[in-house]
């Protein structure tokens, strides 16, 4: 049961267009409003918990160029951005960009009304003061002789392109901010962004290569735990991490995933209220990364005392021959009092994970690929 | 001269053909976007080239140059890319 004042809408980006799905209190039943943006291909779709209404949405059309489309009245009526994220010309004699699409986007501080940072691909941050109708790059980031070394060209990134993403707002401390990159490693700003520092010690790479260079990480997913701010968790391409702060070295925490499962994958969720909770979705990473589940078996990975142990989260999913996978924004968790887990597969499929995945049951099949899920907890 | 909107881009225009005016490719895109804004940013990109699978053609003339002349030409078609699956 959830807490009767909120309503739960989830929100699913699609590879062609968005749906929203609302929930009844028991979160069984879901009543679907969508697509919108039929066609469009829609990394991210987010909720502005602060004020409750506005949603934003990271579209790209086809043929046609990236922009961010806004909708202040929960997906009835939608405009598009004045300003879509646009790098600068470019300085310090660096080769110029283009912004290819919109990866990530997440509010900004409480504090902060309006204001919302995005992610690019290629390797780009901008935040919007305006609620997404202008966007503004930030110059210490994109335009940094260091960090386009860290980045590369788009031609050395993934064949969906290189990403920054995991932006994370400290809720305590608007000017402590973080983000990953894939590739180009962890950063850390305790200035509002106009001075950053790496944060990869502790972080593994390919075998072979030299951990130092902060080219050759590369997290997946980076998440802080509400109820514990100084503590992360990070996905990453070589494994699962956390790190308590003020401590600078991650940890890996994912060796005790069983040997035949291991630790790589995209997604990492947290537990809204205990910080000892997480959990992953791990991926078949071996050889030419099938990028699968394992053994065609899908499941999560719980962990209830900060990544000591994990327990396999299965019940009711496909027990075998199901080679979907889940995206890094296409899990996550609501903030009730006994959270729920979502994911939507690259399949379409939209299921719920209740009492933290214990049970799972699907809302929604025959989508486009999901490409990221959130929750909007509406009052 | 008369510019063809492709149906990707008829949610800025409303039509499927406008009157278009500049000296050049850059000119028109320009003049588009004050009465159609943000449509510029959908063909072209920050650095000022035109986004891959997006064409345009001149009087039947394929083109990718934003320089080129057109203040003689009675037609430019934006084209999305056909090829594919």
């Amino acid at each position: 049961m959830t807490d009767p004042s909120r309503r739960l809408v989830l929100l699913v980006a699609t590879r062609k267009g968005v749906w929203l799905f609302h929930g009844d209190a028991q979160r069984a039943q879901w009543a679907v409003d969508g697509p919108h943006f039929l066609g469009h291909s829609v990394s991210h779709l987010q909720w502005d918990a602060r004020d409750g209404r506005t949603l934003l949405a990271a579209a790209r059309t086809g043929h046609l160029g990236p922009t961010v489309f806004r909708s202040v009245d929960l997906g009835r009526h939608w405009t598009e951005a004045r300003r879509p994220p646009a790098f600068d010309p470019p300085r310090n004699h660096l080769p110029a960009r283009a912004v290819d699409h919109s990866f990530w986007l997440t509010p900004g501080h409480a504090s902060e009304p309006g204001s919302w940072y995005a992610g690019t691909s290629p390797q780009g941050l901008f935040r919007s003061d305006d609620g997404g109708v202008h966007w503004a790059p930030l110059a210490a980031v994109n335009d940094d002789p260091l960090f386009r070394e860290w980045m590369g060209t788009a031609q050395d990134g993934t064949p969906d392109g290189p990403k920054l993403h995991s932006v994370i707002v400290d809720p305590r401390d608007p000017a402590h901010l973080l983000f990953g990159m894939s590739g180009g490693g962890v950063h850390e700003s305790r200035d509002a962004g106009r001075s950053w520092t790496p944060l990869i010690a502790g972080m593994e790479v390919v075998e072979g290569l030299d951990a130092a260079m902060v080219s050759f990480h590369d997290p997946h997913c980076l998440r802080l735990c509400p109820s514990r701010p100084d503590r992360l968790y990070q996905q990453n391409h070589c494994g699962v991490y956390r790190l308590d702060l003020p401590d600078r070295v991650w940890r890996r925490i994912g060796r005790q995933l069983p040997a035949e499962v291991g630790d790589i994958g995209f997604p990492m969720v947290v537990h809204p209220h205990d910080a000892d909770t997480a959990w992953v979705f791990p991926m078949d990473g071996s050889d030419v990364w099938p990028r699968t589940s394992p053994g065609g078996r899908p499941a999560v990975y719980a962990t209830h005392d900060a990544g000591e142990t994990w327990q396999r989260r299965d019940r009711g999913l496909p027990p075998a021959q199901a080679w979907w996978t889940v995206k890094r924004q296409a899990m996550t968790a609501d903030r009730q009092p006994d959270p729920a887990l979502y994911l939507g597969t690259t399949s379409g499929e939209l299921w719920i994970g209740h009492a933290g995945g214990a049970q799972w049951a699907p809302i929604a099949r025959h989508l486009p690929e999901i490409y990221a899920v959130e929750v909007a907890e509406l009052p | 001269m008369k510019v063809l909107i492709p149906s990707a881009l008829r949610s800025y225009t409303g039509a499927s053909q406008v009157p278009g005016a500049g000296d050049s490719l850059h000119g028109v895109l320009a003049d588009l976007d004050r009465r159609f804004p943000g449509i510029r940013f959908r063909i072209v990109d920050e650095r000022g080239l035109l986004r891959p699978n997006l064409r345009l053609f001149v009087d039947g003339l394929g083109v990718r140059d934003l320089d080129h002349p057109v203040r003689d030409a009675r037609v430019v078609a934006i084209v999305l890319a056909l090829s594919g699956g």
